[in-house]
Parts: structure tokens; sequence; C-alpha cells
């Protein structure tokens, strides 16, 4: 970390570069002037609400709307044969009834000739009062034919299986990617299966094959996902207000479903009540509000409630994962391979890199050293809501995470090992970064065990392991469970990482006004991270210029670059770096004006916080804003120098960043009720350089209240009808203040060497690296009753049931 | 129906249907926007504003039963004198991250405090625990209200 | 937002004005308490009565007393006001102990005694509590009122034996000296339904139990109630194994059904695990420990 008390410190009292400062986002929040999207109302607007499917699989046969079209103050009611009616002028389809998902396939705007998932969009009513529109839903007759609903994965795999996605042609419930694979894979197939069975047939070794399931999860921010539509008739111009965390994104896609020309669509996300990958998507709500507006001329609002945002924005997860560790009877790895049977749900949804179809869910090698590595990966269409990527996923680390994590777990208990011991034997050394994964990654930089033995200090590990042994004894019990992670975050270099063709660089513009002042305008969208603040910190750190001096500009892309927003950790490795460039490229701009001014060379000068002087002349220089004020001034410029002081700047990463850390948690269980207290965590991150050390703390804090969460409570189940059993947060468990203890936070500082200011983003490091700390934990608690493995979320009854040697199935409805 | 409810000591007057949600009156009709919905289902407690004094759930209260009573929302939390200690707390102590679960956390702990000048993390953690948030872990919550607490503790004393 | 359909709304000025509200308005009418389950029934358009009936002027159902030997609860006390209780603390432990874990603190602020016992979720933990210290409840109609046994009270989930045109009016528990109480609970979170929950008071006299009850929510508990272990225990000293049989007895008084909460067969093991706690509790107080 950058030693705060080496800042200096500005008027306002914050510091000048990175340091602790108190956020500027706060002063509207807790006086509840934030601005979030249903905060926004128009003059004329009308509200509305969708109609969705009872059904998880059903034929409509037909839509009666007469009734609701009937009530007074019901505007217009669409339905997918409306869409169907309407023509598009779109290299996409031929009309509006379906759009492209972010992943190359298509997804029902409204449904027309089947519903596919419990809470798909039906028929959308527009109404001048939100009440009235509800009511309005209650009046429309759909004439379902249910099908034979397909809701768990493997079923789907059945040659017998009904066929979800006859709209397409299909035969069968596989997904076939872009580059037409059907299955996806990774690492050295022949390779690893060989060093595998030789293990299993040396005396000296063991193989450990484990089930892991990461059942379906959801992101669930506090704000639901809505849009405000305005099509202007006599403009052209739409604007639409969106909880969207890639504005830019989002109005690419807009000009490509819509066929809307691109220049005149501003997307406008305002203040966004949190996103964890909530808001990447492109849903048909968003798309129908623009095509409400257009129908009816109005500004036109949709905000889902909590319900339908459970049960058909994107979920997380659903891996049905199978892996197998080869390794030494004295601990070293040898060789893993992984099965993975991923549920895509109806529309395969996804927000990932093209090129990634599994998202980054190879990188499940984590932090040890060993050659041969390997997974498969088939995706299936189901019928459940679409999606996978999201809940801070890192486009699948979290999967990652969590299987090599419970199954370093399951090989440390086979050998008789300490599971500390195990992954100390095994992790990355420093001296091998860059270090090259047996399937491609190339790891940056990193001191794990350093990291470790921080954690495991801060934690007291050795104390525990006695206290463990002495509850034992006394048929108490207690676990302690460890998870060592890797994420790989700040997607990606263009060359192998696009959505949608669009590559993931980022823009950034920084203008320095003449009086010193400046405003930075960024491509990616704070959901609560606290951009305003941090980019201005870096700016600061740059230029010398006070972090109050800097206004930061966002989720607008009328008045921002494009780029392609905040997900999968990306805003500081990505826009975070490009802040740091176009900051070197207006401090390199002020250094040629100071030497003009000076008369000098630029090469005569050296640079200090803020200002330029001349090599051995400390007195004689240029404060930047000194130098702000005579670029707009009337100093004769050298040739080819333009006035102004501004630049802009668009990075591209030259390699992900590779943010790590060790998380131990300590559970008592008690094996009477199964219920699960946590009563220590402690989290050690490395990511790199901190620019503000409490934001970062902050994001850890929320990190690891989310594996608490996915744990032992938060589940996305169904009922072999297709009933969705997670539809409100009476069912949708999330923790509260009483099962999260106080987190303890620690740090080490590898910075990584290919980022501007060596810092590699941490937004999702604790939503990765948590769920298997705490799983480990209870596993490690309940090993005695010979429990090696029990699947999330480890509810009282699925602790229970693992003591007693029959674990439920997590994902269907409990029987 | 036409209902009366003082909102930060200021009466709002409105005709409204007998179905409408207090948090509805309070957002759309009072056009006090720092209240937030997140649920439906009272689990959430995005919606949290005093009635009569006690933090409810205004998503769970129709703006008909409020008639005639007081409401108290997070814009009547700052006064002429400034920001109260418990809107500091949370800048202070990074009690907030997006922001949405804020206003709510922010009620419930003002009215802990003034129930108990001095509560115990454990205690603050029970009077949060049917509010959620997803960014902060709760960690900073919990100091956010004790630092309020401390505040308000020491500027009596100094008084 | 989920919005509720369209309804009417009166308050009501007394218990007589109430009911006479309830006769004018017949079955589409709902008394509307703390609303904290009949208000989400409605945004869900589960319930949509024509008619609320708001129940919250009326002082003359709120106030915890003592009336001769019986603790007197108004039906509309909310949950907040039986937590903090010192009376009822200081009769039985099992008040706090359950109100502690009933929903949320701000629920606990609106929602009330009466409004949760007329819910009669079979997942309801008063009901529990009320079975097991055999209280009592007041429903007041027109022609009067009546004391029913809460253990008379449940019709089946979600009914009573509260007719439409009448208001239940008050709790009256028993007081017993030296009884010793207590609560167990098991939720898949704060703030959840029970997965199962226990109640329990013992009277320990001369080293033997000579008083009990046992109550048990969200197992299908008949009236939420296990006579047949209360009727083990008497007379019986409160070892553990004497409690562990009434706890096996409890447990195979339920009938608890599958859902997301837990198995069948983990709930009627939390009944026994769950009723034994509570049990080794309350004689454990009773008997000053």
């Amino acid at each position: 970390m950058t030693a705060t008390n080496e800042v200096p410190v500005s008027a306002a009292g914050n510091p000048i570069g990175f340091g602790s400062m108190k956020r500027v986002e706060d002063q509207r929040f807790v006086r509840g002037q934030g601005n979030y999207v249903d905060d926004v109302n128009l003059p004329g607007m009308l509200h509305s609400a969708i109609l969705r499917s009872p059904f998880a699989h059903a034929r409509i046969n037909a839509i009666d709307t007469s009734a609701a079209e009937a009530l007074p103050g019901v505007v217009a009611v669409i339905t997918g044969k409306t869409l169907e009616g309407i023509p598009r002028p779109s290299l996409l389809g031929d009309n509006f009834a379906w759009m492209p998902t972010l992943s190359y396939d298509t997804q029902a705007v409204l449904a027309t000739d089947k519903v596919r998932f419990q809470g798909q969009e039906v028929a959308y009513v527009i109404a001048t009062d939100r009440y009235i529109a509800k009511d309005a839903l209650e009046l429309i007759d759909v004439d379902y034919e249910p099908l034979e609903p397909v809701m768990d994965a493997k079923r789907a795999m059945d040659p017998d299986a009904p066929v979800i996605r006859d709209d397409k042609g299909q035969t069968d419930n596989s997904i076939t990617d872009v580059h037409g694979h059907k299955t996806w894979e990774a690492g050295n197939a022949i390779g690893t299966s060989e060093a595998i069975e030789k293990a299993r047939q040396d005396p000296d070794c063991v193989v450990v094959t484990q089930e892991i399931m990461y059942p379906r999860v959801h992101p669930s921010p506090m704000e639901t996902c809505g849009s405000v539509a305005y099509m202007d008739k006599v403009t052209g111009q739409l604007t639409l207000y969106t909880t969207s965390q890639a504005p830019h994104a989002h109005r690419t896609v807009y000009a490509m479903v819509a066929g809307l020309p691109e220049h005149k669509i501003r997307v406008i996300s305002p203040d966004i009540g949190g996103g964890f990958g909530n808001k990447v998507g492109v849903y048909p709500g968003y798309v129908l509000s623009i095509i409400g507006s257009i129908v009816t001329g109005k500004p036109v609002k949709w905000m889902e409630d909590r319900n339908e945002n459970l049960v058909s924005t994107s979920f997380a997860r659903d891996y049905h994962m199978t892996g197998t560790v080869a390794a030494t009877k004295d601990g070293r790895i040898l060789a893993v391979d992984v099965d993975v049977l991923a549920d895509h749900g109806a529309f395969n949804g996804v927000a990932q890199p093209t090129n990634y179809p599994a998202g980054f869910f190879h990188i499940f090698t984590g932090s040890y050293d060993y050659p041969n590595a390997h997974c498969k990966v088939t995706p299936v269409y189901t019928n459940k809501a679409p999606g996978g990527v999201a809940y801070a996923c890192s486009f699948r680390i979290t999967e990652a995470v969590y299987l090599i994590e419970r199954l370093v777990d399951c090989l440390a208990q086979e050998l008789e090992m300490d599971p500390a011991e195990l992954r100390l034997k095994n992790l990355i050394k420093p001296d091998q970064f860059p270090y090259t994964t047996p399937t491609g990654w190339v790891y940056d930089s990193g001191q794990y065990e350093k990291t470790m033995r921080v954690a495991l200090d801060m934690v007291g590990y050795d104390d525990l392991r006695r206290e463990q042994a002495e509850k034992r004894a006394k048929g108490e019990y207690m676990g302690i469970g460890i998870s060592f992670f890797t994420e790989g975050v700040g997607a990606g270099p263009r060359k192998d990482m696009d959505i949608l063709g669009l590559g993931m660089a980022d823009g950034i513009e920084l203008r320095v006004h003449p009086t010193g002042k400046g405003v930075l305008r960024l491509s990616v969208q704070s959901q609560g991270q606290g951009h305003e603040t941090t980019y201005a910190q870096i700016v600061a750190h740059e230029l010398g210029i006070p972090p109050e001096d800097i206004e930061v500009v966002h989720g607008d892309t009328d008045q921002t670059p494009f780029g392609l927003g905040t997900y999968g950790s990306r805003s500081t490795p990505v826009s975070g770096a490009a802040a740091a460039v176009v900051s070197r490229k207006v401090k390199e701009k002020a250094r040629i004006i100071a030497a003009t001014a000076l008369e000098c060379s630029p090469d005569d000068l050296e640079w200090e916080l803020g200002r330029w002087h001349v090599k051995g002349d400390p007195e004689r220089g240029k404060t930047i804003q000194e130098i702000a004020l005579l670029a707009h001034g009337s100093l004769e410029l050298p040739e080819g120098v333009e006035g102004h002081l501004e630049a802009m700047t668009v990075y591209n990463p030259p390699n992900l960043t590779y943010p790590y850390g060790c998380y131990i948690c300590v559970v008592d269980v008690d094996p009477g009720t199964g219920q699960v207290k946590i009563r220590d965590f402690v989290a050690v991150d490395d990511c790199g350089t901190r620019i503000n050390p409490m934001i970062v703390e902050g994001q850890v804090h929320g990190g690891l209240a989310d594996g608490v969460g996915m744990a032992l409570m938060e589940l996305i189940a169904f009922d072999e009808d297709g009933n969705c059993l997670g539809g409100s947060f009476m069912d949708y468990l999330l923790p509260t203040a009483m099962e999260c203890p106080e987190f303890r936070t620690g740090e080490t500082v590898t910075p990584s060497p290919h980022h501007p200011i060596g810092a590699k983003g941490v937004g999702e490091s604790a939503t990765v690296g948590s769920p298997a700390a705490v799983v480990n934990a209870v596993v490690d608690a309940i090993s005695p009753f010979g429990v090696r493995h029990a699947d999330m979320p480890l509810t009282p009854a699925n602790v229970w049931r693992a003591i007693q040697g029959r674990p439920v199935r997590v994902d269907m409805a409990v029987e | 129906m036409q209902i009366s409810i003082t909102i930060n000591g200021e009466t709002v007057t409105r005709d409204v249907e007998p179905r409408r949600l207090l948090v509805h009156f309070i957002r759309e009709d009072a056009g006090l926007r720092g209240t937030h919905w997140g649920c439906d289902t009272s689990n959430c407690g995005a919606c949290t504003v005093w009635l009569d004094g006690k933090p409810v759930k205004s998503c769970t209260v129709l703006a008909a039963q409020a008639d005639g009573h007081e409401v108290k929302t997070v814009e009547g939390l700052e006064t002429a004198d400034g920001l109260d200690p418990i809107q500091q707390g949370f800048i202070e102590c990074h009690g907030l991250q997006c922001g949405f679960c804020t206003p709510g956390m922010m009620m419930t702990g003002r009215a802990l405090i003034d129930e108990n000048p001095n509560p115990s993390d454990q205690e603050i953690r029970e009077a949060i625990s049917g509010q959620i948030c997803r960014c902060t872990g709760y960690n900073n919550i919990v100091k956010a209200i004790r630092w309020a607490a401390e505040a308000e503790a020491s500027s009596e004393v100094n008084a | 937002m989920q919005t509720p359909a369209p309804t009417d709304y009166v308050r009501a000025t007394s218990v007589a004005n109430a009911i006479a509200l309830l006769e004018e308005h017949g079955e589409e009418a709902r008394l509307l308490a703390g609303g904290h389950s009949l208000l989400p029934m409605m945004k869900l358009r589960v319930a949509r009565p024509e008619m609320l009936i708001d129940i919250n002027d009326l002082d003359e159902l709120r106030g915890i007393k003592v009336e001769g030997d019986e603790l007197v609860i108004g039906a509309m006390v909310t949950h907040n006001e039986v937590l903090e209780s010192p009376v009822l603390a200081e009769h039985y432990a099992i008040f706090r102990e359950a109100e502690k874990v009933i929903a949320d603190p701000l629920v606990r602020n609106r929602g009330t005694v009466g409004g949760s016992m007329c819910q009669a979720d079979p997942s309801e933990d008063l009901s529990a509590v009320g079975s097991a210290l055999k209280a009592s409840v007041v429903i007041q109609g027109s022609s009067g009122s009546r004391t029913v046994p809460l253990r008379e009270f449940h019709d089946g989930p979600y009914t009573t034996v509260v007719e439409p045109n009448e208001i239940l009016t008050q709790v009256r528990v028993p007081i017993r000296p030296g009884a010793g109480s207590a609560y167990e609970k098991v939720e898949r979170r704060v703030g959840d339904w029970a997965v199962c929950a226990a109640g329990s008071f013992v009277v320990v006299s001369g080293g033997v139990v000579t008083d009990c009850g046992i109550g048990l929510t969200a197992v299908s508990a008949e009236h939420f109630c296990a006579p047949e272990a209360e009727a083990f225990l008497i007379g019986k000293a409160p070892t553990d194994e004497n409690l562990r049989e009434a706890a096996n007895l409890a447990a195979a008084a339920t009938d608890p059904s599958s859902d997301q909460r837990g198995p069948a067969d983990y709930k009627r093991h939390l009944a026994g695990e769950l009723t034994f706690r509570a049990l080794k509790r309350s004689a454990a107080a009773s008997q000053g420990a």
C-alpha cells in the first residue's frame, strides 16, 4: 500500500493521491438525494408492468387483452404478436419479438410461440399509474397449453427430453457457441488423463474425485432493474434512463435491437442501487419501455418488483461440477481434471467475452503449481431464467475457485494432512511470476505464501487447531476453513476479448480548466464503488490536483467516451489505468507548456507532485494550476502544440490483473440442530496498489457477506413443475447483520507490473473467494461424522442431513 | 379519500386511493424520494421511515393508516445546524456504498440511539437485522451507528 | 413494486363499532391490525378484501396487565411491547425469548399479538407460546364475548374459531408461581419463519414436575401442543432421561411436511431436540438455576 502519511493533504483535508479519503458521493446519499431510476419522473410519464408466465414450459394458444385494454387508465397493451407486427430495420431479425443476447443467442422480448421459463415476459401494459398497470395484468387472459418442463440439467441431456429451443430448429437442448462448439475445453486433456491414470496405479499417489454443485443464486441488488424511456418524435432522440452497469454497450445493443441510429440514443445510468452483475444484461423490460415510448409518444417508466427481479433477471452459477485431483501421498498436486454440466436456462444470455463461452472458468487450477489440468464444460438449455454470469463472479471465477478450494480440502482429508500445510506445499512461488498456468493464463505477480502466513497469523491458526482438538474430545464441533484464491480481472486485451464484437477497452477524457480545476469523463459506471472519489484520487496522484478539484462524470453516453462498463472487477484495472494514462498525457503536455513559459527545454524539467520545475533549480517552476492558465492564455506555444490542457485515451490492457487473497473462516456447528455460527472471518487480500484503502476494505466486507449468504442460505431452486422456489426475499434469503460476523481484514501489496499504478482491482475478490472458506469450515467441523463434502447452501437442514449421511439435493424442491 | 400526513414537520394533504402504500405517498405524492423500496415483502427495510417516532417499513403500511400521524424520513434528519450525527457517522465510517439501503439504515440507527444512547455492537446488529445491505457486509454500518452514538455522547459531555 | 388491489378503508372508533362494521360489510371485510401479514398478501393479490377496518385507534385493545392470577395481553399489543414488557418477563421468560426471534425489530413495531394469532400461520411463534402456556383468548361479537382455550382456537392452518363478525380482544395467561419457561427456535436466518420451534414451561416442586406445557410450531402439531409428552412428565423428576423421553413423545406427535426450510425427518428431529432443550432450561429455571 502506498503509505498514506507520505501523501500530501489538500486544503479540504483530502489526500492528494492515494489514501482513505471520505467519499464525495456520500454527501448526496446521506441526505436522501441520490437519483436512482425510480426517482426519475418526466412530464407526462406513463407507467408500465409486465405480465409473466406462470408456467416454465407451455405453448401459448391465444392471448386476450380486451378486458385489460378496456380498463380506465390503460393506454396500451402489447403482446408478442404486436411486436411481430413491428418491422425492424436491423440485421438481427426482422421484427421486435426477439432480441439478441450478449452471447449471440436470441431471447424473446415477449413470448410468441411458447413460454420457456416461469416469469418469462408475455404481455406489456402501459397505463397512467403503476397501480392501474398492475390491475390490468390481472385482466389479461392467456390460454396456455402446459408442456413438460426441463428443470434439471441432467434431464436436459436425455435424448427424449422435451426440446426447449424449437424456435431455432433445435432437436436437442445443447447450446452451440458462436464458433460452433457444443462443449468448451481448456488445458491438456491427454496429459491430464494420463497423469491421473498413472497416479491411480502408483501406491505413492492418491486420486480423489468429488461431485460439487454450485447452485443457482441471484445477485439481488437492493434496487431492482428498471428504465424510463423517452422517444422524442420530433428530434428522433431516444433518452433512456436505466439501471445499467454498461451504458455504452447498452446503447450499441439498442441501436442493433431497435435499428435506431446510435447517435440518436442517449443512455443515462443515474445512481445505481447495486449491480453485482445483475445490471449487465439487456432485459426485455428495458426494450419494452423503449417500444412503449415509441408507441405512446410519451415517457414510459418500467420498474421491476422484487419477484420479477428474482425470477427473470440474470441469475448466477448453476454449475454441476465433477473434479478429480491426483497427488502424491506427501501432498504434491499432480493433475486436476474437471467436468462441468452448465445450466444456462432457456436463452443463452451469459454476459462474457465472446471467446470465453464458459467465462474464465478455466482459471480453476487456482493458486497452485502443477503441470496438468483440463476442463470440459457442457452447456445446456433448461426451462429456467437465462443468465449465468453475474453476482460478482469475475466471469465464472467464483465457480472455479470454489471447485479447486473444495477439491484441495477433499484431498487434504484423504491425505489426513492439514489443509493449510497442503496449500503451502503447492502454492506458486514468488520467483515463478509471471506464471503461465496449465490452462494458459499468465498470472502477473504474487507473494502467495507471505499472504497466507499473514492470514494464518491473524486468525491464530495453530491455536484454533488446538482448540478444535480439545472441543472434539468434548463432543463440540468447530471448524476452520481456508480459501486461497487467485482472480483474473480487468477484461481485457482487445485481441482476445470482446462482447458482441465490441473490444473491451475503455476510453477516458480529462480536461483541466484554466483555473486548474478539472473534469474527468469515464466510460465505466459506479453502482456503489465510489468512482467519483477514487478516479479523482488517481488524477490527484498523477497530477497533484487536489481530488476535490476534479469532477468525475459518468453514467451518460452523451457526456462520456465509449467503453464497456463496470463488471468483472474491470473498472480499476482498465479504466483506472486509463485515468493514470490520460493524466500522464496531460502531464507531458503541461511539461511542454511549462518549458515554454520557463524558456527552457522540456528535458530540463523535473516533476514534483503538482509542479514542473527546472532540474537543479526547484524555485523555477510552474504548478499544474499555473500551467493550466498558461495553456488557455496567450502564451505562444511551440510549433504543433495546441492550446488548452486536456487529453483523451483508450486503454487496452496488455493482460488481466491477478488479485488474490487468503480467507479463513471459523465456525461452530451445533450437530443437534445443524445450525452454523460464524465466529470469525479473516480476509487478507492482495489487490496490488490500493487507491483508497477504506473503499477497498468496504468492498471486501460486502463480498464476504455475499460468501456467507451463498454458503449458508442463498438459493434459487425449482420444483419439478418448474416453479421457482426463491421468488421473494422471504424465500431467497440474504444475510443480515446477525449472520455476518465482524469481518477482519488484512493486506499484502504486490503491485501489478503492467498496470500504470500497480492496481489490480478488488470488487469481486471477496465474493469469489469467500464461499469456499465458509463451506470448508463447516465441512471441517462435521468431518468427524464422516462428511467430506456438502453442497451449498448449508442451511441447518442441509448440515444436519449431511451429518446423518443423507445429503439433500439442493437445487430441487426438498422431499 | 383525502388524507393528511405530517412529514418532517410539514403537513401533506392529498386525495389518494385507500390502497395506496405509505412508501408511494412519501415518494410520489410528497415527492420525497430519499425513501426507497426494495422487496415488497417487508424483508429488506429500504423503505424504513418513522411513524409516530418508531421505525417502520413504509411498504407495509397504507398511507390511509398514517392519516393524521407523523412521519419522519431521511430528508428530515438534517437540521439548520447541519447533518445529524447518524448521517455524519455513515460518511466517516464508510457506512454506505450504493446508498440504496442507507436512508432506512440511518432511520433505524437514529431511533436506536434515541432509545439507547450507548448501544453495543450486538444491539446495533439486532436493531438493523430487519434490513438488508448488499454492499457493506454491515461492518461499517455498525461502526457508523456507533460513531454517531459516541459523537453524540461526547458532544453532550462537552455541552 | 407490488400493489394491492382496490379496497375501501375505514377506521373503527371502538370495538363495538368494529364489530358493527364487520357485520355491515360481511365476509369481504377484514380487520387491519399491524398489517404485516395482510398487506403483503394483498400486494401479492392473494388477499383482496373489499373493506379494511383499521382497529389501530382502539386503545381498549392495548395494554398488558395482571388481573387476578392471570396475565392479560390486549390484542393490539405489538410484538415489541411483549418483548419489552417487564411484567411478562417477570412471570415467563418464554415471551421475551420468543419475541426476540419473531420477524425483526421493525416488523415487531407494527405486528400485533392479535393479528398474529388470527393469521394462524402454521409456523407462527406466539401460537406455540400460547399453547405451551395453556393460554386462552377472549373473542368478542355483537352478542357478547367468549373465552376459548388456545388449544381449541385453531381450526387448521390459517383458520381459527373467530367468526368473520368477531374480534379477538385479549390473550389471557395463567400465572404459575415457580414456573420456568423457555423458547427454542431454529430458523434459516434471523427474521425467517421457524423451521421448527418449541416452547415450554415447567414447574418443579419437591424434585418432580408438577405442571408443564409444551408448544410446538411449524411441525403440524395439533393445536401447537404436545399433551402426551406433558402427561408423561407430570410427577417425574426432570432428569435428562425423562426430559428426553418427553421430547421424543412430543416429536412423535408432529406431522411435519417437507419444504424449503427442511425435509420432514429433520423437522421431526428438531421437534424432539428443541423440546428437550426448552424443557431442560425451563426445569432449570424453575429450580432457580
